[in-house]
């Protein structure tokens, strides 16, 4: 199997470093390009996997690093039990590994300080991905925008960043994290114990110092599908909302 | 580069043939949009064809769904890697549209227009001869809002982005203009047969 000539073919090969449990389904994987690697915050990469005899797949993980964060991208990747790729990377994958990367890919979910805010992040397991990129670009050039997630797991034990987050949010410097847990009573004064709807979207706008700018949400199908609902519902303009959908 | 460790999932190999390169067989039907999805009522509903900025000829629900209404069954292909086989739609092919407004192609692109701001560049010799369709039904029902209903484009020989939902027009440009995700470093033409995802791709 052969790449081709580079300009062709982006695809490169990373080798994982550094292997992290974040939650009991969710494990991160720090892997280093062997080419320079610039990105945007919300961006993704396609992963490539190659059996012996040529059978390929491929699938698309958010980073979830700040694109300050140095010479090795983070991606959390969530165990789906009968998947293809995701229990490879639980199961076999070891820090020295290599498996072939693309990207940085996607413009549009995409998030930069000199954008601006106020932000209403909206992320459904593991859809905080990007929005974590975007939460630690904030945290890394000590921006001034105002941000707000609210982020929705099942249960406590499945909040993925939980205490990074909680640590942003306890600086108290324009970063508002809102926790609803789907499974599980709520544990911080603030946070939610059901389903996002449009109360939620509309309590989480209104703390904001000024006018909406974007609101970006992610996850699965049905989570983007409730959430942006939420949005429009609680009188955000659809034109504000990007939406990137995991699939299943 | 083999991966070590990795075997994978393999589709059975009498449907080798049908998948394009990168890509593997879902039984779903996944949802992808850059938005939320579009509320559009027939009622409200309306398609027009343009030739740039000037509207060629218009139809309402009832006036496009009086025209002649065609089957077609294809693999989809989505550049996020899936294949799915067998997709059933009803539409209006756009070379009926076209024979309604008693028009031939007036340029060599078109630009797909959505309800939502969405558009996509398809060469016009694509959407012709019997190649692409306005789809109204699917596997036999109103398309759902999530999959692009009322109506969406459907090419299905391109990757599905192509496709664009809750379509409202078609705009004939003398340029290939990119359209949304194309804007959006995917490939101008995007041929899953020749892998051609993003922008550089050969
Ligand atoms: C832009 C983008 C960014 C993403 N970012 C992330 C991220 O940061 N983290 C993350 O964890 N995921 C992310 N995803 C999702 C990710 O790409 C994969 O979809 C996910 O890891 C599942 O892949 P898999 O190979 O493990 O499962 P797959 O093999 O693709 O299976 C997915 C599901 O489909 C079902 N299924 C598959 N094949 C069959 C079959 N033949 N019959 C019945 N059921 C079947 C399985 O039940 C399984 O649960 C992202 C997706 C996109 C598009």
């Amino acid at each position: 199997m052969s790449d081709g000539p580079a300009a062709q073919s982006p695809w490169q090969t990373v080798t994982i470093t550094r292997i992290e449990k974040r939650t009991p389904r969710v494990t991160s994987f720090f892997l280093r390009p062997s080419r320079p690697f610039a990105y945007r915050a919300g961006q993704h990469v396609d992963v490539r996997l190659t059996a012996p005899d040529g059978y390929q797949a491929r699938r698309s993980y958010s980073i979830a690093s700040a694109p300050e964060s140095g010479e090795t991208i983070e991606l959390a990747i969530e165990r789906l039990d009968d998947g293809e790729v995701s229990p490879f990377f639980h199961e076999v994958a070891a820090v020295g590994d290599e498996v072939e990367l693309r990207g940085p890919l996607g413009g549009h979910f995409v998030w930069s300080d000199s954008d601006g805010g106020p932000l209403l992040l909206v992320g459904g397991g593991s859809g905080v991905v990007p929005l974590m990129a975007m939460i630690r670009h904030r945290a890394a050039l000590k921006s001034a925008v105002p941000m707000a997630l609210v982020f929705s797991a099942r249960v406590w034990n499945e909040v993925i960043f939980r205490d990074e987050l909680i640590d942003f949010h306890d600086r108290r410097d324009g970063f508002d994290l809102v926790l609803t847990l789907t499974r599980e009573p709520a544990r911080r004064p603030a946070d939610h114990s059901r389903r996002v709807d449009a109360a939620m979207m509309a309590q989480s706008i209104v703390r904001l110092p000024a006018p909406l700018r974007f609101a970006f949400v992610c996850g699965s199908n049905a989570f983007v599908s409730a959430a942006a609902e939420a949005l429009i519902n609680a009188g955000v303009p659809a034109g504000l909302i990007r939406t990137e959908r995991y699939g299943v | 580069m083999v991966t070590r460790g990795f075997s994978g999932r393999k589709p059975p190999t009498d449907t080798d043939a049908r998948i394009p390169p990168g890509q593997y067989l879902e039984q779903g039907f996944p949802v992808l949009s850059a938005g939320p999805t579009p509320r559009v009522r027939t009622e409200e509903w309306s398609f027009t064809l343009k030739h740039g900025p000037r509207p060629v000829k218009t139809w309402n629900w009832k006036e496009f769904n009086a025209l002649p209404l065609t089957k077609m069954t294809r693999d989809i292909h989505c550049v996020t890697a899936w294949t799915k086989f067998d997709t059933a739609w009803q539409g209006v092919l756009v070379d009926d549209i076209l024979a309604d407004a008693g028009i031939e192609p007036l340029s060599p692109f078109t630009l797909a227009l959505s309800f939502d701001g969405y558009t996509t560049n398809v060469p016009t010799k694509d959407l012709t001869t019997g190649k692409a369709m306005v789809a109204l039904l699917y596997e036999g029902k109103p398309i759902t809002p999530d999959h692009g209903g009322p109506a969406r484009l459907l090419v299905p020989h391109l990757y599905f982005w192509k496709s664009a939902k809750w379509l409202n027009g078609l705009q004939f440009t003398e340029r290939d203009e990119p359209g949304f995700w194309e804007l959006r470093g995917y490939h101008i033409y995007g041929d899953p047969w020749r892998e051609q995802r993003y922008t550089g791709d050969p």
